[in-house]
């Protein structure tokens, strides 16, 4: 029987001619990603090695990368140590894929990843953290541990007992109707299938709008799958895939799209047509509380952000500033911007979007987490109601338990900016 | 046997768990403290003692959904408790088995505070209510780490045998 892309990639990855669904398989890791959180994982790798008689050794620095990016610049001392202890890690293990606290070449882990090429199709790939799905935008399989399971693919190169997941197949048609996009789609899917409907299995996305999408875009959905409960979201390489790394990302070596066998099998398959779609806003404390935009308008906003991993893009920021230009935040409302990468920032500053911002008397913020998290900067007072283009609304997510958050795309974020309500960008 | 000390709904997230803005501190020693945190009279239990070590945590569906933060495991099982949910999310799930905190997945538990819950290998018994649930077994890839008792012993024991 054939294989889907996820089987293939975890075949090839454990030297076996197949797998099928349930197969217990110890596949090489491709690539082991962390951020702040490696603090823990040296932790818990010392330990691996404690009374061995071993001593600690990475398996293979070129295939670790370090990002920091959830609290950056460090909001505390305590944060402050904790990267210090990483930097000492990272040079005492020759670890290349590292990127500090900088202006150049800082940003958001998943955008980091896919920007510099590190990501290749068929690549199984780990990351301490949940949103490690996004990088199934390359075509690889990429999925979120724990730090104690990367302190064991530190030391062993594998990711250990993994369980070869079912897959439900995803297949977009249509052409989005204006001022609807990719992160419209991935809120409706979220909210068809709940927050745990694609709970230990794969969303394997198909279809004719998914082939006319960029990478970005695709970054946005594979980002969110998670939020349905998704191991990972993947798109299968094709061209677009192979411009991007090309174009984008500078690769020069042999790029091998892994795509599934026509008869590979699927536990379920679900089918969206975008052209009628609305654009789509999820509701507090649940990202599966989406509702279309008509029914939550008029919603009066405190706090604005646009950014994150999930839509702090160049064609995220394209599309706010669009809207922004010429134009003021409302009155009582305040607005953030966080650019996903430092590279996107200089690019948003040479095509002027930067100053549409702040003209528009947005406040711009260095790269990095910042508000989407809540740990560092831009928390919101009690009560408040925040509309973001990031990935997560869980009660207490923007740093305040008492504060609600709404999920748009980033041309609703803007729209609303302007009146300081939830506003349709398709009305303005 | 074992008391339960709260009952929890759907989609209990990680940041209802262990709340981002406590992210920098990692070490399982100091975690504990911040259980719960915004929940301020069941963390102010917690950190009282006021509950022996396996007491239960009864969660709906999902439980454990959201970020990949191995503290949310970590405060828990510095209380030695357990949970018992009617499903888990993968991530937390997977954290739960390698650093040994006990969790159960039982889709029809109910239960409520105070009841006295006797985990079995395949059940959970509700003494109070006379009540027996299925548990559904967990996946088998994660046995032979729950065997070794937990990751690290697990991957010690990998490392050997490659010599
Ligand atoms: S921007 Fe938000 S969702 Fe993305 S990696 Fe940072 S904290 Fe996680």
């Amino acid at each position: 029987m054939g294989m889907t892309v996820v089987e293939k990639i975890l075949a090839r990855a454990a030297d076996r001619p197949s797998v099928t669904v349930g197969d217990v398989v110890e596949p090489r890791v491709d690539l082991a990603m962390s951020h702040e959180n490696a603090a823990l994982v040296i932790n818990q790798y010392q330990e691996v090695f404690q009374g061995t008689g071993i001593a600690p050794k990475v398996w293979d620095p070129s295939r670790i990368a370090i990002i920091f990016d959830h609290r950056v610049p460090a909001e505390s001392p305590k944060t402050a140590t904790n990267h210090k202890k990483i930097r000492g890690f990272v040079a005492a293990n020759g670890i290349t894929k590292f990127h500090d606290v900088r202006g150049d070449v800082g940003g958001i882990c998943h955008q980091i990843l896919p920007e510099y090429g590190y990501v290749r199709p068929g690549f199984v790939v780990v990351g301490t953290d949940s949103h490690t799905t996004s990088h199934g935008a390359l075509g690889a399989f990429s999925f979120g541990v724990g730090a104690t399971e990367m302190a064991s693919a530190w030391a062993l190169g594998i990711a250990v007992n993994i369980e070869v997941p079912a897959t439900i197949k995803v297949v977009v048609k249509g052409a989005f109707p204006p001022m609807v996009g990719p992160k419209d789609l991935i809120l409706h899917l979220i909210g068809l299938l709940t927050a745990q409907g694609a709970n230990f299995k794969v969303l394997e996305f198909h279809g004719e709008t998914i082939r006319q999408m960029s990478t970005s875009g695709r970054i946005a959905i594979c980002n969110m799958s998670v939020e349905a409960g998704a191991t990972s979201g993947i798109v299968p390489g094709d061209s677009e895939t192979v411009r991007y790394l090309r174009e984008e990302a500078g690769v020069t070596d042999a790029i091998d799209c892994v795509t599934p066998d026509a008869d590979a099998s699927y536990v379920r398959t679900v089918e969206i047509d975008v052209s009628a779609l609305a654009p789509q806003i999820a509701c507090p404390h649940m990202v599966d509380n989406v509702k279309p935009i008509e029914q939550v308008l008029g919603i009066p906003v405190q706090q604005i952000v646009i950014g994150s991993c999930t839509n702090g893009r160049l064609d995220d920021l394209a599309a706010a500033a669009a809207i922004l230009r010429g134009k003021k935040v409302a009155e009582g409302t305040r607005m953030l911007v966080f650019p996903a990468s430092s590279k996107i920032f200089a690019q948003a500053l040479d095509k002027g979007y930067i100053h549409d911002f702040m003209r528009a008397g947005a406040v711009v913020m260095n790269s990095g987490c910042g508000p989407c998290l809540g740990v560092h900067e831009g928390a919101l007072g009690d009560n408040e109601v925040a509309l973001s283009t990031t990935n997560r609304n869980f009660k207490g997510r923007m740093g305040n338990p008492t504060g609600e958050v709404y999920l748009c795309s980033p041309v609703v974020a803007a729209a609303s900016a302007i009146t300081g309500v939830i506003t349709d960008p398709r009305k303005g | 046997m074992a008391n339960v000390i709260i009952t929890l709904g759907n989609d209990i997230s990680t940041d209802d768990i262990y709340p981002g803005r406590f992210m920098a501190t990692v070490l399982p020693t100091e975690t504990p403290q911040f259980a719960f945190f915004d929940r301020t009279d069941f963390n102010a239990a917690l950190k009282a003692k006021a509950f022996p070590p396996g007491s239960v945590i009864v969660g709906g569906e999902n439980f454990g959904c959201g970020s990949s933060r191995e503290q949310a495991c970590s405060t828990l099982k510095g209380y030695e408790l357990a949970v018992v949910a009617r499903s888990i999310s993968r991530i937390f799930l997977q954290n739960s088995i390698n650093l040994g905190l006990q969790v159960v997945i039982c889709p029809g538990i109910e239960a409520s505070v105070g009841d006295e819950l006797e985990i079995t290998a395949d059940q959970v018994l509700n003494r109070t209510t006379g009540r027996t649930f299925e548990q559904v077994k967990l996946p088998a890839a994660r046995k032979g780490i729950m065997d070794a008792g937990g990751l690290i012993a697990y991957t010690r024991a990998r490392l050997l045998a490659r010599g």
